[in-house]
């Protein structure tokens, strides 16, 4: 089991047809993802991938199923997307655009808020439930299914925390990419509560960096509700105040969004704080008892 | 992107924000023309001379001077020009002042005396929408304000999809006291600017001093104006207003390729892909006694011409000791990013700093062995608690 998307999702690609769409979507389905189409309008009743492509996300609900979308559109058609995805009733949409303008962000939010869409992103790796289901651009075979639910704001950390936890010998029930945007659809604390409320998942690798205070939120919700193991590293303790740190959201403007305020914060809420993002898989052996 | 005060209030005047008027000079003698000018159409006798610079705090450090007559003027003008400004927000160092603005005095006597207010539009990460910050306490640094006296900073939450309504710019022009024709003024000033903001796709205004003139006007006295990056496409006229001159020339550089740098002051480069990630190798260099001399994210395509701009960029920095190369081959392969290395190595002919690489993920392990078999003077390493160690070993 897992979170987000499994083995049954039904999912399409939004700018299925692109360059970037074609070769991630081709390496969804290599590993075994169920993709059941795609979206690029004007080329509706097309196959590509072997898949049929629709003109709408409307369409593609009614003829195939859709339930989860990955949206490969241009960061000026993304919000866009977002919102027809959300319109046509897909409950999860995962954006692995990078770049959106912040103003489409802010009315797209609250466009999908309305509508109880679960948006996962934009500018982040995907969702994946290794064994299941790739929905993103991460390379599947670091993974290993398993019991430790991962969350981070990065990719390529992301990717160093999950290679650490297969390394140790445990393996991932989900791993959720939520994005390094200041305006993101699923924030670290509704990732950390979807993974502490899921039956499969034992312990959770809680990834932030600078910026914002989602890490501060989530460190609260873990103190009150949490019931697994949690282990948290933050990067950017070495980031200069007020410079943006490659993600739009990565800025410190204040005391409390520093690394250190963050990693105090998770440590007074018990979180297992690493200092170094080499000791991630180490550190959760420690957590589980098992080092 | 930041523009300067003079482009900033160029850009609030086309949506009807008042503001206070100027001219640009670049000379001493422009600047007295330029003060001839202003006087001309404005009527003002006296004029304020304004260093042009992207950093805050301009007054504090002797940027900003007001004169009372040309002689003044000229005097003033002459010593801000070319001087280094150093401001609470520049390096000790200061900015070069390439340009000045000369504007109408606004501060003149009338039915009531003026007073400061300050107004800034931005959004707000937790409530995922724009707010107006406003206060009473104008002309002073901000964050002073919030920290002494935070009951005196206010905030109109705007709502994404139904936009600044009516009673939202009344509400503010109450609670900082206006009435009469100064409310008008106000509430119009307050329209505007949130206009000007989601029409320019800003992530920031600060209008700090707004005045509150003795002739009941709503005037902008300064600008300071933050544009979103990802939203210049559609703003051609904007992007064209950025300064290069305000910007690190190797941050510039490094953007011309396609890599995301930002200069900073320890010795140990490095080089990542991904930002999450560059940032956690910065971490993992101070860890191991080192600091690191950079953040520089290489993207998705660390093939050998990236490679060797961003060697070419980090080198440049004599205090770098030791370079850190750490890259987690998804999508790209290790082996593809190892050739690179070695055929950047190779190009720039003697590298004098010892390199460390770590290549992770897709064909790690040939990556590995073709660096170890290339014959030259760099370390590998897999894991990424066998890079820091070398980095200790190197300049722990």
């Amino acid at each position: 089991m897992s979170v987000l998307v499994n083995k049954d999702s039904k999912i399409i690609v939004q700018g299925f047809t692109g360059k970037e769409g074609t070769f991630h979507a081709g390496q969804m389905i290599e590993y075994g993802t169920n993709v059941v189409g795609g979206v690029t309008p004007g080329k509706g009743g097309k196959e590509h991938l072997g898949k049929p492509v629709f003109n709408t996300v409307a369409e593609a609900v009614d003829k195939a199923g859709a339930d989860v979308s990955i949206i490969f559109v241009p960061p000026r058609f993304a919000a866009d997307a977002i919102m027809e995805a959300s319109d046509a009733g897909i409950g999860v949409v995962i954006c692995i655009t990078e770049g959106i303008p912040v103003q489409d962000m802010v009315k797209a939010k609250a466009y999908i808020d309305k509508r109880g869409t679960r948006l996962v992103g934009p500018n982040c790796p995907g969702v994946m439930t290794p064994g299941e289901a790739k929905v993103g651009i991460m390379p599947g075979f670091i993974h290993n299914p398993g019991r430790i639910g991962i969350v981070s704001r990065s990719g390529t950390l992301t990717y160093e925390a999950v290679d650490q936890i297969t390394k140790a010998g445990l393996g991932q029930s989900t791993c959720i990419g939520i994005g390094g945007d200041p305006i993101i659809g699923t924030t670290t604390k509704d990732a950390v509560k979807l993974l502490m409320e899921d039956p499969d998942t034992d312990a959770i690798v809680m990834i932030g960096e600078i910026g914002g205070s989602m890490e501060a939120d989530a460190a609260h919700y873990v103190k009150e509700f949490g019931t697994k193991p949690v282990v948290g590293f933050i990067a950017g303790q070495t980031a200069p105040k007020g410079r943006t740190m490659g993600h739009a959201g990565a800025i410190i403007g204040g005391e409390d969004d520093t690394a250190a305020a963050k990693m105090r914060i998770m440590a007074e809420c018990g979180i297992h704080v690493v200092e170094s993002p080499a000791a991630i898989g180490d550190t959760m052996l420690k957590a589980l008892g098992k080092a | 992107m930041n523009l300067h005060e003079y482009q900033g209030k160029e850009l609030l005047a086309q949506y009807g924000v008042v503001i206070q008027r100027g001219i640009v000079a670049h000379t001493p003698d422009e600047a007295v023309e330029a003060a001839k000018k202003l006087t001309e159409e404005t009527g003002t006798g006296w004029h304020v001379v304004k260093a042009q610079v992207h950093a805050g705090g301009r007054g504090k450090g002797g940027g900003v001077k007001l004169a009372k007559n040309l002689d003044q003027l000229k005097e003033h003008a002459t010593n801000i020009l070319g001087m280094k400004l150093v401001t609470p927000q520049t390096s000790a160092e200061g900015k070069l002042v390439r340009k000045i603005l000369i504007t109408e005095d606004v501060f003149y006597p009338g039915e009531t005396e003026p007073s400061e207010i300050y107004i800034s539009v931005l959004m707000d990460r937790e409530r995922k929408c724009n707010v107006i910050v406003y206060s009473t306490e104008g002309g002073m640094d901000i964050e002073d304000v919030a920290h002494n006296t935070p009951h005196l900073i206010h905030k109109e939450y705007i709502d994404p999809l139904a936009g600044l309504q009516g009673f939202q710019a009344r509400r503010i022009a109450f609670n900082l006291g206006m009435s009469g024709v100064a409310y008008k003024n106000m509430v119009k000033f307050i329209y505007n600017l949130y206009s000007a903001f989601v029409g320019s796709d800003a992530s920031m205004f600060e209008i700090n001093p707004c005045l509150h003139a003795s002739d009941g006007k709503i005037i902008a006295v300064d600008a300071k104006v933050d544009l979103d990056e990802n939203a210049l496409f559609r703003h051609k006229d904007l992007a064209a207003l950025r300064d290069t001159d305000e910007e690190d020339p190797t941050d510039v550089e490094a953007k011309s390729y396609g890599l995301n740098f930002v200069n900073l002051d320890g010795n140990v480069g490095c080089m990542v892909n991904g930002a999450g990630l560059a940032m956690a190798t910065m971490d993992i260099i101070k860890l191991s006694g080192g600091e690191p001399a950079n953040f520089l994210d290489v993207g998705g395509t660390a093939d050998a011409k990236r490679v060797e701009q961003a060697f070419r960029i980090i080198l440049r920095n004599e205090k770098v000791e030791a370079i850190l190369i750490n890259i987690f081959g998804g999508i790209v392969r290790c082996d593809r990013v190892a050739q690179g290395v070695i055929d950047a190595y190779k190009n720039i002919g003697n590298i004098s700093v010892p390199i460390i690489v770590r290549l992770q993920g897709t064909n790690a392990v040939i990556a590995k062995k073709m660096i170890d078999e290339s014959g030259l003077e760099v370390r590998s390493a897999i894991l990424l608690k066998e890079a820091a160690a070398e980095v200790a070993k190197v300049v722990g």
